[in-house]
């Protein structure tokens, strides 16, 4: 390369001598010729080494020409005329060429914009997966770890001494790698056919589909390892079941082995009803009836018998049209659900209980048996027994029977289930949570000794309660509760132990002797309501504009004038919730450390507070959880240079065959990681 | 028949050797460790409070330049090797480790306006006031011999940018037209002008290298080739940009650093309106560089500030000054991830961390989990106003902090009164402008 150094100092300095020198002549003679031209920044169009001519910025026009062509005697008149007409005349042509020429280059951009969008827009996905990654590690293209081949490490390596040489040719002749390739052609086409992360998905799969297979295998011998018959019939019945909706398959699709199967089905039930197999006429099944008396399986499976010996003589039907409502049946018949579950008590004393039970999937529990009119017992409950006659007469009004019926039964169950929740909920009754308050909730609230009043009383008093929805009602109720003279009578389910009751009916009774916690906590309530309902304020002045003194009070016009009414407030939280009072004062120190708005990325308050909610540390989790969750988004290694991504590794799969023949992996030995900073 | 007895497995409990830690169980059942939101909240409010108390990002300042510091460049291959240029003409090589110049180099009479490195780290690249490109050795002569550049240019103009090709032997420089070099001619193999113009900086796309993006000063930015006969589009903006940078890690997005106080970043393929528009500055911003990860880009402000703002955030994550850093004119992002350099008016390179409360060098297991753990911890809890207000806690420079004040002020009253004006016109009449949409006046194609 050519080396250029100008140093052109001491010219220019003669230079400037000479500028100055010729403008101290000029200033002498007493009259500028022109002002100097400057120039203050460099421009391609002047060169720095000429002088700049004096007035070049000063366009020549035609009427400077056109002076000295007057004056010359020598033109011929005709072109002077030409002349004068030209300057007369008006009219410019239109800038021709160069419009052509913007449009062409502005085409010619607009292409080459598109297609270098194009190119650019390749990379879109690779940057979006990078921007969802859970965890980024950088450098992105990590070196493998262990010992590297000679050819990595030594670049522009070459076989010098006759041995060396000698092997190469070896390695030549047999299509091995001598120099940068390190692959062999064998594992350049592997490695083309092939990337890393499909080779790790297909491995996945694989894996996958072997140990659902050696589950399968485990799950089948364990099966047959079983002794329980029971469970081999339940297996097969299943497997009935699975092969009757295969059937039906069948018969849409192939209706040629359908009818096979079909007759298959057929010679089955023939021979079932040739032989006596089912009949509970073997000597088991005669043994088993001696049982039948006391023993309660052997009737069931004596039961189960007969049941088998019907559904295998049940003739087949052709599904018609109204299939859909068969195959309903079929699907509830085929296997009932006490299959599964253990047997109801009444229903295995009565064999005739079993054709209902299909019928009827969700029949009346015992209570409710109990509780519907004509069978009612009167040494039931005698809540319900009150209840009931409630009922009846309403029912009598309505005259509507199945519904009524229908709506007894529900509040018996309603009833029921209240009073389960009741016994559970006795020992520790407030440790319900806030947020499942509701009007069942409100049993709940109300103290221990209101235990000791008449409970039938208390869930007519809810009955009518649900009913009614309305608080007077309730309030009412409970008055009607206080006046009665009857004395609080022991309660018919104990909650505690019935030697401790009475104990801790007395100590409760005791403790709570002057209380009247129901009435205390609605007043409560209501001076919370007042407290929180806006208040009038008075501003009238007495003597203001009239007279005053004592005895004088201030005008009624002026009164009204003055009191200023707020609006109402809003409607309080517990405004419907009667055994509930809800605060809704903000509590100030708790207030600075939440947060008040929803921060973006969640969608509601009930996501944040889940995301909340979930503990990090290693108190709460174990220590692989921990450091899933703790992992940082961004790792990067100490002293290791990151480069930018690099086409060729990211962009590979696209490319296809192009990028396959300059190489798939990219070989970037001579990549050294950076000087390690010292730790300061 | 099997009998059921109460048994433990060795396994559970033995060590194998003395040597292993002794294995505790632990109940992990939330009932018996309660309140863990109170718990972890009130640990992360202590580790946002330890983070802003271990914050000191400075880590040195390399003095020795005898002008202000024009510009900054990395070695592309040694982390510890940066280069830098003053506005006397001298390049000095840094070795940060050492933290001392290593060379000093008369490089150009006037400004040494831009420095790049060659991608195989062996020469670097300046450019100067003298219209010369010169090439030059990374390493030093021997001793008692004279700095010589390798290679001379002269060109007609004064050259303001130049940046090297990430992977070829070209470069690009920048004065009234955007040139294209091989390195093996002295005349430019390309040359791109589109008006006449001077462009103040030229940068070739990590990614895509073969496109090419320049800041002119007719407040416009324009995207080039270098395949292609002809700039591609440019978009004009009611300022002028100084810098622009691409994004390492995504190839179509750059940011540019204006002189209205903002950085713009881009996305190339559709110019009309910024991704996003980040502001904090309170003077023009000079310099921008990206992390190597892409993920955040640290500015160079004329308000004596450096600030590091993550990539698709409004507002910097954090501000670097200090009481004797001048304006600052040049900022880069060292390779690793660790460091950010700056170079100022008042002829001093500083060295920051780029995680302000990091700690570096080697963590021990446990150091590295608690500091996982805590970072987990301020991400989780990040919304909460105490501790919100502990993490964004900055405190600033007087002068700084009243002028930021004025401008947010000045800002609401103008958002004020383009909402009374669109209060008051007829619908439709007056559009409502968002913030992006402002400061681009078009795109031209």
């Amino acid at each position: 390369m050519c080396f250029i150094y100008i140093y052109k100092k001491e010219g220019s300095d003669d230079e400037r001598k000479h500028a100055k020198l010729l403008e101290a002549i000029s200033s002498l003679g007493g009259r500028r010729r022109k002002k100097h031209v400057e120039r203050s920044e460099a421009s391609v169009q002047v060169s720095e080494f000429s002088v700049t001519a004096g007035g070049a910025e000063e366009k020549i026009n035609l009427c400077d020409l056109l002076g000295t062509m007057e004056k010359t005697p020598g033109a011929p008149s005709k072109t002077k005329k030409q002349l004068r007409n030209l300057q007369n005349c008006k009219e410019t042509l239109e800038l021709p060429l160069s419009k052509q020429q913007t449009e062409k280059v502005g085409i010619q951009r607009t292409v080459a914009y598109e297609k270098s969008t194009k190119e650019v827009s390749r990379w879109e996905s690779v940057i979006i997966q990078n921007q969802k990654a859970e965890q980024l590690v950088f450098p992105l293209k990590q070196e493998p770890a262990g010992p590297k081949r000679m050819e990595q490490v030594v670049a522009g390596w070459k076989a010098q001494t006759p041995l060396e040489q000698e092997i190469f040719s070896i390695l030549h002749s047999n299509k091995q790698p001598v120099l940068d390739p390190v692959l062999t052609p064998m594992e350049k086409a592997a490695i083309k056919a092939m990337s890393l992360e499909e080779a790790k998905i297909r491995r996945a799969e694989l894996q996958k589909a072997r140990a659902l297979q050696s589950y399968y295998e485990a799950k089948a011998k364990r099966g047959k390892r079983i002794k329980s018959k029971k469970y081999h019939r339940v297996q097969k019945k299943a497997k009935q079941k699975e092969f009757l909706k295969q059937f039906d398959e069948m018969m849409k699709t192939n209706p040629t082995a359908a009818l096979e199967e079909l007759k298959k089905m057929e010679l089955s039930r023939m021979e079932e009803r040739m032989s006596l197999k089912h009949q509970n006429s073997g000597k088991w099944a005669k043994s088993r009836a001696i049982m039948a008396k006391y023993d309660e399986s052997a009737r069931s499976a004596m039961q189960e018998q007969l049941q088998l010996n019907k559904e295998l003589t049940q003739k087949l039907v052709v599904p018609s049209d109204d299939e859909e409502e068969r195959r309903a049946e079929e699907e509830a018949n085929a296997l009932p659900d006490f299959v599964n579950e253990a047997e109801p008590v009444p229903d295995s004393a009565n064999p005739w209980m079993r054709g209902k039970l299909t019928s009827e999937a969700s029949g009346p529990d015992v209570s409710d048996v109990a509780a519907e009119p004509g069978v009612s017992d009167v040494a039931a409950e005698p809540s319900s027994g009150q209840e009931g006659e409630q009922h009846r007469e309403e029912e009598e009004e309505e005259e509507q029977e199945e519904e009524e019926e229908k709506l007894l039964r529900e509040f018996e169950r309603k009833r029921k289930l209240r009073r389960n929740e009741e016994d559970d909920l006795a020992p520790q009754p407030r440790e319900e949570r806030g947020s499942e308050w509701s009007l069942p909730a409100s049993v709940v609230l109300i103290p221990h000794h209101c235990r000791t009043l008449n409970t039938s009383l208390i869930h007519v008093q809810f009955d009518s309660y649900n009913r009614a929805r309305h608080l007077n009602q309730f309030v009412q109720l409970y008055v009607a509760i206080k006046r009665e003279p009857q004395r609080p009578e022991p309660l018919k389910k104990p909650i505690f132990p019935p030697q401790s009751f009475a104990e801790q009916a007395a100590i409760i009774k005791e403790a709570f002797a002057g209380d009247d916690v129901i009435s205390d906590f609605l007043k409560d309530k209501r001076k919370q309501e007042e407290a929180g309902r806006p208040k009038v304020v008075d501003l009238t002045l007495p003597g203001w504009g009239e007279w005053g003194g004592v005895g004088l009070k201030p005008s009624r016009q002026k009164r009204r004038k003055f009191r200023l009414k707020a609006a109402a407030a809003p409607p309080r939280k517990d405004q419907k919730l009667p055994a509930v009072i809800i605060s809704e004062k903000r509590n100030a120190s708790i207030a600075a450390h939440q947060v008040s708005q929803l921060p973006f990325p969640f969608q509601n308050s009930a996501q944040f507070e889940s995301c909340m909610r979930s503990p990090v540390g290693q108190t709460w989790n174990t220590q692989n959880t921990v450091k899933k969750l703790t992992a940082p988004r961004v790792v990067t290694k100490l002293g290791a240079i990151i480069q930018p991504m690099a086409k060729e590794d990211f962009l590979k799969q696209k490319k296809g065959p192009e990028a396959a023949k300059q190489g798939a992996i990219p070989l970037r030995g001579t990549r050294k990681k950076g000087k390690k900073k010292d730790s300061r | 028949m099997k009998v059921k007895v109460l048994c433990r497995n060795p396994d559970d409990y033995v060590r194998e050797t003395t040597r292993d830690i002794q294995r505790v169980p632990r109940n992990y059942d939330r009932t018996l460790h309660p309140f863990e939101v109170p718990r972890e909240y009130t640990r992360a409010l202590n580790a946002t409070k330890m983070e802003r108390l271990f914050a000191k990002p400075f880590v040195a300042s390399l003095g020795g330049h005898r002008d202000g510091v024009s510009c900054l460049a990395k070695h592309a291959k040694s982390l510890s090797t940066v280069l830098s240029g003053a506005c006397d003409g001298e390049v000095k090589v840094w070795n940060l480790s050492r933290r001392e110049c290593l060379r000093t180099i008369p490089a150009h009479e006037g400004f040494v306006r831009a420095i790049c490195s060659r991608f195989c780290g062996t020469s670097f690249f300046t450019v100067g006031d003298d219209k010369t490109v010169k090439q030059w050795r990374m390493e030093a002569p021997g001793y008692r011999v004279r700095e010589e550049p390798l290679n001379t240019i002269l060109g007609k103009a004064v050259y303001t940018g130049i940046d090297h090709h990430q992977s070829e032997g070209t470069f690009a420089t920048c004065g009234q037209t955007v040139d294209i070099w091989d390195e093996q001619r002295t005349s430019p193999i390309r040359s791109f002008s589109w008006g006449v113009d001077s462009f103040s900086c030229v940068r070739y796309n990590p990614v895509e290298t073969e496109l090419l993006a320049s800041c002119a000063s007719d407040r416009s930015i324009v995207l080039y080739d270098m395949r292609e006969s002809t700039p591609l589009k440019k978009v004009i903006m009611k300022l002028r940009s100084n810098t622009l940078c691409w994004n390492p890690m995504e190839a179509y997005n750059f940011t540019c650093s204006n002189e209205d106080y903002n950085l713009y970043t881009y996305d190339m393929r559709y110019l009309e309106t910024p991704v996003t528009v980040h502001m904090d500055h309170v003077s023009a911003v000079l310099d921008v560089d990206y992390s190597p990860t892409g993920k955040e880009f640290v500015s160079a402000s004329f308000d004596r500030t450096i600030r590091i703002f993550p990539k698709d955030k409004g507002h910097s994550r954090e501000v670097y000054h200090t009481k004797r850093m001048q304006h600052v004119i040049c900022v880069r992002w060292s390779a690793d991830n660790k460091y950010v350099l700056s170079g100022s008016d008042e002829m001093n390179i500083r060295v920051w961390k780029a995680n302000a409360s990091e700690k570096l060098g080697v963590l021990t297991s446990r150091e590295k989990a608690a500091v996982q753990y805590n970072q987990k911890l301020k991400a989780k809890f990040k919304n909460h106003p105490k501790v919100r207000r502990i993490a964004h806690h900055r405190h600033l420079p007087r002068d700084i902090f009243k002028q930021k004040r004025e401008l947010r002020d000045m800002k609401e009253a103008r958002r004020r009164k383009e909402q009374n004006v669109h209060k008051h016109s007829k619908p439709g009449s007056v559009p409502i402008v968002t913030e992006k949409e402002k400061h681009v006046v078009t795109v031209v194609e």
